[in-house]
């Protein structure tokens, strides 16, 4: 039994892992898929962190911080647009840029706003953070291990965007594939000519694309600092904005395998919680870092065809010119 | 001519009146007018650079014309952007298809006419329709296969119901044959005089004579950014429309001696070359060049051509085969381009932009491309800048390169001189076998003589060169020896004396194919 | 299409459009110090004074423009390839490992013995961790943008393990290595300079400033004057091109990356034996990322990746200066600068080089006119 609840446990904490990561990797499909290399997915999640916590602070309420963390984003895709799409520049240079100057930018205004030495204050007054939702009967059922746990620990106990995320990966599939404008998001990243010549402006289906890919993304920097922790912290994102993309890539680009891949790699970073230090039968100590750097290695054996093959939209990366 | 009585009653399907365009320096549309009739097929001819593409893309929105008006129907329209063409009756195939290629046909199609935000009912009726259509205009394509996955000809008749679907009267076809074999230009053909039938107006541009005699009612011919003529196709003959499209009485042959052809220099025996989707683009090719001759390679392009020459020049290993060139079989040792140039075979690519120079290098960096570690170009272990420079200037002067800027970035000089370096880098090592493709594509008259004469003293040097020209004049001036492809197959040899255009085009549409 | 490309003079491609984005880059930095309430003119005094305003202040500055010499070769080399190697932060995380082993192991050796080997270590071992994603992408076609970003986190993992499972000093919390050997330490700048009669304020510049000149100087030769580096050029400008005068593009990704990763690795010299003398957790901080800026400033050319790492150098060392006057503002300020210049210099570049090839371009015709 302790074995059970060790597992349950594990699980739970997978999923809480899992949000930002989904949420990162569900906002990196959209800018992809559309032709536009997310790797400004870590810049615009630490912004959208920064920008929820700071409002949250500030006017007490989570939902208004969720907002700020959203608009944040938006507006820093909308940046990576202007220079991908409009200026026709380098995507991961541009991405690089976004990265960068929001790891700087925010731990400045923080110090600058709340003297903290670059993070915001506590979040601990009611409705400053988004707090664990209890379902019905979730604490009498906790004590029936199955199906009582599974339904205590892994369906209720989540925040509202932990809910959220798991509603967006069947919307997004819905979007992609049942909808003409997933219709034309999926061909201007295969082939923007078709779509030109169908009539259809290239830049504004990859600048919408960008909106929604901050959008999401910025739930998911939301998250981080209002939801699963109080306030926000110098790095908070420590390269889970990658990890995100990796998922993505690991997903071949479609919203069910990406989902996949970022339970898998959220359950190895609770599972390096969990075994830190653990001595295991057999095997012994595993060492942590390890087991942390796996999504990272697996993803290169992907890339590598070592495992599977993933195929990247045909026209990413590329700006889009009539010229040619 | 169908219909005529009912076509002089209706305005002209499209009429284009003083359309200019320039590109920085370049004038590419001069004033450009011409009437199109409702229900015909109208042909626009003109050589590469003529500025017919220009024109076309003009009228669909893709560019925008400094000056002049574009008449539908007879009013007036404003065509902005390809939507507004659309809007306005007209429909464009490309050269290139714009089809996604991982979607399916009924996908492509509907592609910006989904008929609703959502997908599902508008793939419904999508699929009725085009069904119909398909029936109406000998159509038929399997709606739910992947695009890759079809023929080139079914991707053009996606192409195809992609324009009849958003309901265009007016069919634009930019050099719908490039990619057909001779087989599918003839069904091609076919489609068009239906589709003219049932009353849709086509516009086919091309730079071939023979289609615009055989399909065509009324020309439009272009030269140098201007309309020349505007003839109804019976009036008219291939020779004077040839004579109308470059300028003057076109040099069909080259003034050369007779072959004397010497010993085999190189030898291919049985090469196979697969694509990476496993399908065999060259088979079983075989045929020796000798000393002193020109071998010329017929074909429609597509056919194999360009794999014979990658092949060859090193650039692509064959799945077998043999490559006999002196003591060496070039296959059995796995000899790189760079290897194969030292032993004397050098290569002028078909697409010299894309394969033949660095187009952001100076034209001296440019002439030491595949001979950069030659002793006279090094000292030690360092690039020898002056020695590159001065033999760049020399060949400058040699092959008449202008303007004569060794430190000039290659991108600066016009299509012919770009050629020119090409050629001379190539030639003025006297290799023993020059692989030449394509040699005088986008080049300018007074080039492509200068390059041809070349080519006849290199022969007559005692070299082989083994030229592959999709333009069959340039293929029955130079060569002595003619090699015709077909489907990837070597399928008929002739010699000059007995090499006849129709014999050529025979061969070239698989007549005598045997052993497919 | 017929296009006529206007071009840029060279002068203009090569100095004013990276001045211009600088020159934006600070004029937006400028405007978010004052709307932390600070004034930006003052801010701009302070950093320069702070950069080049004593002897010590101009030491340090060179010394912080070592670490991104080498990091800025790294990208540069990369990308006269065609490459971006975002990677240079883990290939110099490694290739310290590399020195740090070699000033570990033998630190009681003579300097002279010492130093070829820690550079051949510190090159190895960035090498090494480069050649790994140049060769997925040669031979297994893994785009190397992807590639270099995990192999960071796998650089940090693998550090991380080593430092505080194995190579930590017994008996001690803070992940680091015991002090290396005082003979395999940089000589410093004050010091040399001593020997030769002249006085200089004791900072970390040290020898290692010298060895990145040199690979500025060395990349420059191999790549414009060499049949080696002309093939490199060629792969990265017209992979197709290189094929046919039989350059394997392949082989020249493998090269550029091993060298890429070699200047990377470079690093350690400068941070780990100039002055840190022991193997730390994280020691790069962010300066493989600084090469992006620094070679897209520097126009990938080793004079202007000079003139750009002293730039950064001063920014940082200016920065730090500024932490201690403004007390709203610290070095993450140069943070958002070197961003911003990232972002106008390479990403949002064509927002100048358009209004600016109106303005000055001269008609370069192409003459290339399709049909």
């Amino acid at each position: 039994m302790e074995t059970y609840t060790l597992i349950v446990l594990l699980l739970a904490a997978t999923i809480r892992v899992a949000t930002p990561l989904l949420l990162a990797a569900l906002a990196g499909m959209f800018s992809e898929r559309a032709g536009v290399i997310d790797l400004a997915l870590e810049g615009k999640m630490l912004g959208a962190a920064f920008a929820a916590a700071a409002v949250s602070t500030v006017t007490g309420s989570a939902w208004l911080g969720l907002a700020a963390g959203m608009v944040t984003s938006i507006a820093l895709s909308l940046l990576l647009g202007l220079a991908c799409v409009t200026y026709r520049g380098n995507q991961v240079v541009a991405a690089m840029a976004v990265n960068i100057m929001v790891g700087g930018l925010a731990p400045t205004l923080a110090l600058a706003w709340f003297n903290l030495g670059g993070q915001t204050p506590q979040l601990e007054a009611a409705g400053q953070r988004f707090t664990e939702i209890t379902w019905p009967w979730a604490k009498a059922a906790h004590v029936v291990p199955f199906p009582g746990m599974l339904y205590s620990e892994l369906l209720s106990g989540h925040n509202v965007v932990v809910y959220l995320a798991a509603l967006l990966v069947p919307t997004a599939a819905w979007v992609l594939y049942r909808t003409r404008f997933g219709l034309r998001l999926r061909a201007v990243g295969e082939n923007p000519q078709a779509v030109d010549t169908a009539g259809i402006s290239v830049t504004m289906l990859r600048y919408r694309a960008m909106i929604i890919s901050g959008a999401l993304c910025g739930i998911a920097g939301a998250y981080l600092s209002v939801a699963a922790s109080s306030g926000f912290v110098r790095d908070m994102t420590a390269g889970k904005g990658y990890l995100a993309l990796a998922a993505l890539i690991f997903g071949k680009w479609r919203p069910y395998p990406t989902l996949v891949a970022c339970l898998l790699f959220a359950f190895t970073d609770a599972l390096a919680v969990r075994l830190q230090g653990v001595s295991l039968p057999v095997i012994g100590v595993v060492p942590v870092q390890f087991i942390l750097a796996l999504p990272y290695i697996l993803t290169i054996l992907l890339l590598a065809g070592f495992v599977g093959r993933a195929r990247a939209p045909d026209a990413i990366g590329v700006a889009y010119s009539k010229e040619k | 001519m169908t219909a005529d009585s009912s076509a002089a009653l209706r305005s002209p399907a499209l009429e284009l009146r003083g359309i200019d365009k320039r590109f920085g320096t370049v004038h590419a549309n001069r004033a450009v007018s011409f009437v199109v009739k409702a229900g015909s097929v109208h042909g626009l001819i003109g050589e590469n650079g003529a500025g017919k593409s220009t024109a076309m893309n003009i009228v669909y929105g893709f560019h925008r014309a400094d000056a002049g008006e574009i008449l539908v129907n007879g009013r007036p329209v404003q065509i902005h952007s390809p939507q507004d063409a659309i809007a306005a009756g007209i429909g464009m195939v490309h050269q290139h298809f714009m089809l996604v290629e991982n979607f399916t046909a009924l996908e492509n199609i509907v592609l910006g006419v989904e008929g609703g935000p959502l997908l599902a009912k508008g793939l419904r009726r999508a699929r009725k329709e085009l069904e119909q259509l398909g029936r109406d205009y000998g159509l038929e394509v399997p709606l739910d296969a992947v695009t890759e996955t079809l023929s080139v000809g079914l991707q053009q008749r996606v192409e195809i119901l992609k324009a009849l679907y958003r309901k265009a009267e007016i069919l634009i076809l930019d050099e719908p044959t490039a990619v057909l074999t001779p087989r599918e230009v003839d069904q091609f053909f076919l489609m068009l005089r239906r589709l003219r039938d049932q009353g849709k107006t086509v516009l086919l541009v091309t730079h071939k004579l023979r289609e615009i005699m055989a399909i065509t009612d009324r020309v439009t011919v272009m030269r140098q950014g201007a309309v020349v003529a505007e003839v109804e196709t019976e009036t008219t003959s291939p020779r004077e429309l040839a004579e109308k499209m470059v300028g003057r009485a076109v040099l069909l042959k080259v003034d050369k001696k007779p072959a004397q052809p010497g010993g085999v220099l190189l030898s291919v025996r049985n090469i196979e070359v697969r694509d990476q989707h496993g399908v065999a683009r060259l088979k079983n090719a075989s045929f020796d060049l000798r000393a002193g001759e020109i071998v010329g390679v017929a074909g429609v392009a597509g056919n194999g051509q360009s794999e014979l020459l990658e092949v060859l020049s090193g650039m692509r290993q064959p799945m077998r085969g043999e490559i006999l060139f002196g003591d060496s079989d070039l296959v059995a040792e796995r000899l790189d381009p760079h290897q194969r140039r030292k032993l004397g075979l050098a290569h002028v690519p078909e697409d010299r932009l894309k394969v033949g120079v660095v187009a952001g290098f100076s034209a001296q960096s440019n002439l030491i491309l595949g001979y950069q570690d030659r002793a006279d170009f090094n000292r030690g272990v360092f690039l020898d800048d002056r020695a590159i420079a001065v033999d760049c200037e020399r060949k400058m002067v040699d092959y008449d390169v202008r303007p004569r800027l060794p430190a000039l970035r290659l991108s600066a000089f016009s299509g012919g001189n770009q050629q020119k370096l090409v050629i001379a880098r190539e030639v003025d090592c006297t290799p023993k076998v020059l692989l030449v493709g394509q040699p005088t594509r986008g080049v300018d008259i007074g080039a492509i003589e200068f390059i041809h004469q070349r080519l006849v003293a290199l022969r007559d040097a005692g070299k082989g060169v083994l030229l592959v020209s999709v333009e069959l004049d340039e293929i029955l001036g130079l060569a002595d020896r003619i090699l015709v492809m077909a489907a990837g197959e070597i399928v008929g040899e002739l010699s000059r004396e007995e090499a006849t255009e129709e014999k050529i085009g025979l061969l070239m549409a698989g007549v005598k194919g045997a052993g497919a | 299409m017929s296009t006529t490309t206007r071009q840029l003079p060279r002068w203009a491609d090569l100095v004013l459009l990276p001045l211009l984005g600088l020159v934006a880059a600070l004029l937006i930095s400028a405007g978010v110090i004052a709307l932390l309430g600070e004034s930006p003119w003052q801010a701009m005094k302070l950093l320069v004074d702070g950069a080049f305003g004593s002897q010590e202040s101009i030491g340090y500055s060179l010394y912080y423009a070592t670490n991104f010499i080498f990091t800025g070769l790294a990208v540069a080399v990369a990308f006269h390839a065609g490459l971006f190697n975002i990677g240079g932060e883990g290939q110099a995380y490694i290739g310290g490992l590399g020195a740090g082993l070699v000033c570990l192991w033998c630190g009681n050796w003579p300097f002279w013995a010492v130093l070829p080997l820690a550079i051949l270590a510190a090159a190895g071992f960035g090498a090494a961790w480069a050649f790994l994603p140049g060769w997925l992408q040669a031979k297994r076609g893994s785009h190397v943008v992807i590639t270099t970003i995990m192999f960071n986190f796998i650089a940090s993992a693998l550090m991380t393990y080593l430092l505080v499972n194995v190579l930590i000093k017994p008996g001690q919390q803070s992940p680091e290595t015991r002090e290396f050997g005082a003979n395999s330490w940089m000589p410093l700048a004050n010091e040399m300079l001593t020997k030769i009669g002249i006085n200089f304020a004791p900072t970390p510049l040290n020898l290692a400033f010298v060895l990145a000149m040199i690979a500025l100087i060395f990349v420059w030769l191999f790549l414009w004057r060499t049949r080696w580096g002309y093939a490199l050029r060629v792969a990265g400008q017209n992979p197709t091109a290189a094929l046919y005068a039989g350059i394997s593009p392949s082989g020249m990704t493998m090269l550029a990356m091993v060298l890429s990763g070699a200047l990377a690795g470079c690093l350690g010299l400068n941070e780990l034996m100039g002055s840190q003398h022991r193997i730390l957790i994280d020691f790069p901080g962010g300066a493989g990322f600084v090469g992006i800026a620094v070679a897209l400033m520097g126009r990938n050319h080793p004079v202007g990746i000079f003139l750009s790492a002293v730039l950064f150098g001063a920014l940082y060392q200016g920065g730090s200066q500024l932490t201690f006057d403004m007390p709203h503002i610290n070095r993450d300020m140069v943070v958002v600068i070197q961003g911003l210049v990232i972002l106008f210099c390479g990403a949002l570049e064509n927002m100048f080089r358009r209004p600016l090839t109106a303005l000055l371009g001269r008609r370069a015709e192409r003459g290339k006119v399709e049909s």
